[in-house]
């Protein structure tokens, strides 16, 4: 997809939005999907007199995702305010960490075509989201404060980036960095992760950077690689044609898969940055960093070497189950409750991934839990149900019921006992002497049809390989003279 | 009734031996701002109908016989916010504004059993030494109604000066409580940066604002600012250190006191009149036992310039949320957004305000950060250093509060660098964040001299203590403004 | 380094930058106005600054932080009640056209 002659040279911003109790500089919930306004107070509304209230949680999550990032934590912290006057920004500054970021240097690691490659990440630091507008067919547009102030982190990646795949390998490891520190959701849909992209190209060989373009609007990885890569081919058409590029800001736009122009950049935007004086600056010490460094969840990378290496899990396998940092936890939990590791991956790719995708609903929001799961699948190791009945007691568990009351109430114990299937089986056969007569003249086919009785009679619960043994050696006793 | 003869403690007795019920007091002071605040103009707001139930209240609960401020009525800036009552900051853009909570040292007075009577006029936000850029009125001096009552504090001082209430709140970015109380003859008290909550005080510079207290007697001060300051969440640059009883502390005698007299504060632009008188009153001070030494504070005169930078910086910033969107005033003839945006705000304001809005929004842009606001920064620095270096050697540190007595109407409106030189000498304290305090220290042509005491931080209890034997040696206090009362 | 007054176009610049309008005569003695504060301004240049740290708080407080824990004010009806135009839950305003800032 790259353009031949060119070199192009990506720098992405992500805003992550924190999953605080509470909001970054006030004590309002910090909640999705509210009616309009109602988790809002006097400090988001930036009324007169009002005054911050930096959170500790957001520090401590930008420290979590700082030291995910493998970012040094910079030890002396002051907030700044970055002005601008916007209706959905109250106070029309916001507050950020412009002049000491909580961490800086970091790197994450992404492969693409097989290739393994460090990619760098300049700084990130703790600020507040805005309130969100919608804008009507009316001539007017509609703030909801209910957004703002809740805490974000900005990634701000180094120009490392050459490619839309590199860009979308990058994005897939910082998601997945970031959700399995469990400070955010990261979901683009949701809007608890954003993106925006700076793009220039410029001919092989040449040491200035091109003109940088902003793309925004990119509401997916997906349009993220599509935007870079259009944006890839009209900056080369336009140096082809021997023009210029011009520093703008273009939107993505969905329908077309191309991108459009917003505004053009002729001055930088002063925002008129200084120190907050509202907020008592922050000194972190090493222990401060290690103590929150220990509450980390493993990271995804560490958690597939665990399966892989002691679980004996496929490589594949492993990276399924880390796609989320809720089902590797699931699945941890599973094992931890004693199930055994492959059964517990299997049912969880399978039936229960099954089972969300039919739902659409998040694993945590289910009623699953790792306990029933694993008693479920132990009851199957030691042949009181067979995988059959399990797929009855699977919806059991998805209602929240106990598998093992569950089993009991229904009496789904599965006949594995010769003692109480032998009696069984001498009467099936003896009710169907031709069937005995035709497996004994080379028809196999009526093995199938005698198990089916005997599974009748049982009303399915027999042990299918118990009966199969017991009627094997039934039929050999009554091979006639 | 009036408080001239009166102080806390009378007043205190009175009500506890119910010699006077809280409503009678407070309907008492509610009528002499009737009959005599036409003349002066000093409240935006009577509070009549919360003050009265608020004493009715008390009277039925009975006045806490511990609590000295139970059942005292005062008055407050109206820069501070108050649940339910008009809070302007004396400006247009603020003219409808109710806000629906307390500020944080109205919430804790209000604990102590003190009932808000009204809002006091003040320049516009804050923003003046004449009280003369308020949205709505011109307030009086209390010694000579043709005179300023100075600022921005101004309807506070006149308020308690002219005995309509015992005491007020003020706030002081530069000098605003001490500055006012000097020109009406009373105590303003400016504490230590992070002693009183700011919370609830409509901002103006943020690392400069602390809001202050008026009062004709200092003990009377002690006592209130006991009651104001301490620790507040929703203040994260308030101190957490444990407030003093400071009343407690006062004494008369003050043997051992090393007094610094700072050389650049009796300089060329400080009348000699108010110098002398000045010089007069710390003689008193060495009577009653201090010692007295001439210091350098040498970047005093910067401090105008590098505060006029910082404190309209912060306050550009600060300023940016009365936008016309979400409350206060909206022009009614703005149609797009940017036209809200800036109808509203071009008419809100008043000429004070956006003149610092403008010095404050050039000093922080792009080109100029470094030698405007970074170099004011630093001088800052040089200010705070000079101070620590005399507050190692000397407990407290006199000088006048302002360079003359209250002055005419109207005669530095024009002219800001003027008028922000008759800040001179208050500015250097908000620079450093110290505790200081104007007393009454006598009178050239009849109208008062504030002799300024200026401490180290968080050494209020020392400044109570020597305005008190000061105090108590001249009792100057006993000298009310003359005329019809 | 002595600062240069602001032309009346730089001090237009200053004002849109704080979205406001000055008139014509307005204009013109807030240039003059600003003119003699950088007079004032000017004395800071005479000061030896060299490594000198910036003050921008006499606060001596740190680490001042909320434990994050989520407080429902329940002040949605009064604080919509101060907007000057408002649409059921929602403040209204004019359209935006502009996109606003880099958050
Ligand atoms: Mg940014
Ligand atoms: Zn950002």
């Amino acid at each position: 997809m790259t353009v031949p002659n060119f070199e192009t040279t990506i720098g992405l911003e992500v805003h992550i939005e924190l999953k605080t109790q509470s909001k970054a500089m006030s004590p309002a919930p910090a909640e999705y999907g509210a009616q309009p306004n109602q988790k809002t107070n006097v400090i988001d509304w930036g009324y007169p007199g009002v005054l911050p209230q930096a959170n500790q949680g957001a520090l401590e999550y930008g420290m979590m995702a700082a030291t995910a990032l493998h970012a040094s934590v910079t030890r002396d912290l002051h907030w700044d305010r970055k002005n601008y006057f916007y209706p959905d920004n109250p106070k029309a500054y916001q507050i950020t960490q412009q002049e000491t970021p909580i961490g800086r240097e970091g790197w994450l690691e992404i492969e693409v075509d097989g290739e393994k490659k460090r990619v760098g990440i300049t700084e990130l630091h703790v600020e507040e989201d805005a309130g969100k507008n919608t804008h009507g067919t009316d001539g007017y547009s509609y703030v909801d404060l209910n957004r703002q102030g809740t805490p974000l982190i900005e990634i701000v990646g180094a120009p490392d980036l050459h490619s839309p795949e590199e860009a979308y390998a990058y994005l897939e490891a910082l998601r997945e960095a970031i959700q399995f520190t469990g400070i955010s959701d990261v979901k683009m849909q949701e809007g608890s992760m954003r993106v925006d992209a700076n793009i220039s190209i410029r001919p092989v060989g040449s040491d200035q950077y091109g003109t940088k373009v902003e793309l925004k609007n990119l509401n997916s990885f997906n349009y993220v690689r599509k935007g870079l890569a259009f944006e890839e081919e009209r900056q080369a058409k336009i140096y082809l044609a021997g023009g210029t590029v011009r520093q703008q800001t273009r939107r993505y736009d969905e329908a077309t898969g191309g991108t459009i122009l917003m505004r053009e950049k002729e001055t930088a935007d002063d925002y008129r940055y200084f120190p907050e004086p509202d907020l008592a600056p922050i000194k972190v010490s090493d222990e401060w960093v290690d103590e929150v460094a220990q509450r980390l969840p493993k990271s995804a990378p560490e958690r597939r070497a665990h399966y892989v290496g002691t679980l004996g899990l496929e490589p594949y396998d492993a990276k399924v189950l880390t796609q989320t940092l809720a089902m590797s936890d699931f699945f941890d939990a599973t094992v931890a409750a004693g199930a055994n590791p492959k059964r517990a991956a299997n049912y969880l790719m399978g039936d229960v991934n099954a089972y969300l995708n039919e739902k659409q609903v998040d694993l945590e929001d289910t009623q699953l839990t790792p306990a029933h799961l694993a008693a479920m699948i132990n009851l199957i190791e030691d042949g009181t149900i067979s995988t059959k009945m399990a797929k009855r007691v699977f919806t059991a568990i998805t209602e929240g019921k106990d598998p093992i009351a569950f089993v009991e109430e229904k009496g789904l114990k599965q006949l594995s006992d010769p003692k109480d299937l032998q009696p069984i089986i001498d009467q099936v056969l003896d009710a169907n002497e031709q069937s005995v007569i035709d497996f004994h003249g080379g028809k196999d086919r009526a093995v199938g049809y005698l198990i089916g009785q005997i599974m009748k009679v049982t009303h399915g619960n027999a042990n299918p390989s118990v009966v199969n043994q017991l009627l094997m050696t039934a039929l050999q006793a009554r091979k006639p003279e | 009734m009036n408080f001239f003869k009166t102080d806390l403690e009378t007043l205190h007795a009175q009500l506890v031996a119910k010699e006077l019920t809280v409503e009678e007091l407070v309907t008492a002071t509610l009528d002499n701002i009737a009959k005599i605040d036409s003349k002066y103009q000093a409240f935006i707001t009577v509070m009549d109908e919360s003050a009265l139930a608020q004493a009715r209240a008390l009277d039925e609960r009975g006045v806490d016989p511990d609590e000295i401020l139970s059942g005292i009525p005062y008055g407050i800036k109206d820069n501070l916010v108050t649940k339910g009552v008009l809070t302007t900051a004396a400006s247009r853009m603020l003219a409808n504004f109710v806000p629906i909570y307390d500020a944080t040292v109205v919430a804790n007075l209000k604990k102590h059993g003190a009932i808000g009577v009204g809002k006091l006029n003040m320049d516009e936000f804050a923003m003046g030494s004449t009280t003369e850029t308020s949205y709505f009125q011109e307030t009086k001096n209390a010694w000579d109604q043709t005179k300023v009552p100075g600022g921005s504090s101004g309807g506070s001082a006149v308020a308690v000066a002219t005995g309509q209430v015992p005491f007020a709140l003020g706030t002081d970015t530069g000098g605003s409580v001490r500055q006012p109380a000097a020109f009406n003859g009373i105590v303003g008290m400016k504490p230590t940066y992070g002693r009183i909550s700011r919370f609830g005080a409509i901002a103006f510079g943020s690392s400069f604002d602390q809001v202050g207290i008026l009062t004709r007697t200092v003990k009377d001060n002690a006592y209130v600012l006991a009651a104001a300051a301490g620790h507040d969440d929703q203040d994260q640059t308030s101190s957490d250190r444990p407030v003093p009883d400071y009343a407690a502390q006062l004494t008369t005698d003050l043997s051992g006191l090393k007094v610094a007299v700072p050389s650049e504060y009796f300089g060329a632009g400080v009348d000699k009149n108010v110098q002398a008188t000045v010089k007069a009153a710390i003689n008193q001070l060495v009577k009653l036992g201090a010692s007295v030494d001439t210091v350098s504070l040498p970047h005093t005169k910067y401090g105008v310039a590098a505060y006029y930078i910082l404190a309209s910086s912060e306050a550009s910033s600060n300023l940016q949320r009365f936008d016309g969107i979400r409350y206060g005033y909206r022009a009614s003839d703005a149609k797009t957004l940017e036209e809200v945006y800036v109808q509203s705000r071009s008419q809100g304001f008043g000429p004070e305000v956006k003149r610092r809005i403008m010095l404050g929004t050039y000093s922080l842009s792009a080109g100029s950060y470094d030698a405007f606001f970074k170099k004011a920064a630093q001088v800052r620095t040089l200010m705070i250093e000079d101070f620590q270096r005399v507050f190692a050697d000397y407990d407290i540190i006199v000088a006048p509060t302002a360079p003359n007595v209250a002055y005419d109407f109207g005669q530095n409106t024009d002219d800001p660098e003027v008028t922000y030189m008759n800040d001179a000498l208050t500015i250097p304290v908000n620079m450093a964040g110290l505790p200081a305090m104007s007393i009454n220290a006598g009178f050239v042509n009849g109208l008062p001299v504030g002799m300024q005491l200026i401490g180290a931080a968080f050494a209020e209890a020392t400044l109570y203590q020597v305005g008190y034997a000061f105090e108590q040696a001249t009792k100057l206090y006993e000298q009310i403004p003359g005329g019809e009362h | 380094m002595a600062q240069e007054p602001l032309s009346k176009t730089e001090v237009e610049a200053v004002a849109s930058l704080a979205k406001l309008t000055l008139q014509p005569e307005e204009a013109a003695s807030m240039t003059e106005q600003l003119a003699k504060i950088f007079d004032l301004v000017n004395t800071l240049a005479e000061v030896d600054t060299t490594g000198v740290k910036p003050t921008y708080s006499p606060s001596d407080v740190q680490n001042v932080l909320r434990a994050d824990v989520a407080v429902d004010a329940q002040q949605a009806t009064a604080l919509l009640a101060n907007a000057p135009e408002r649409e059921g839950d929602l403040i209204k305003v004019p359209a935006i056209i502009d996109e606003g800032a880099d958050k």
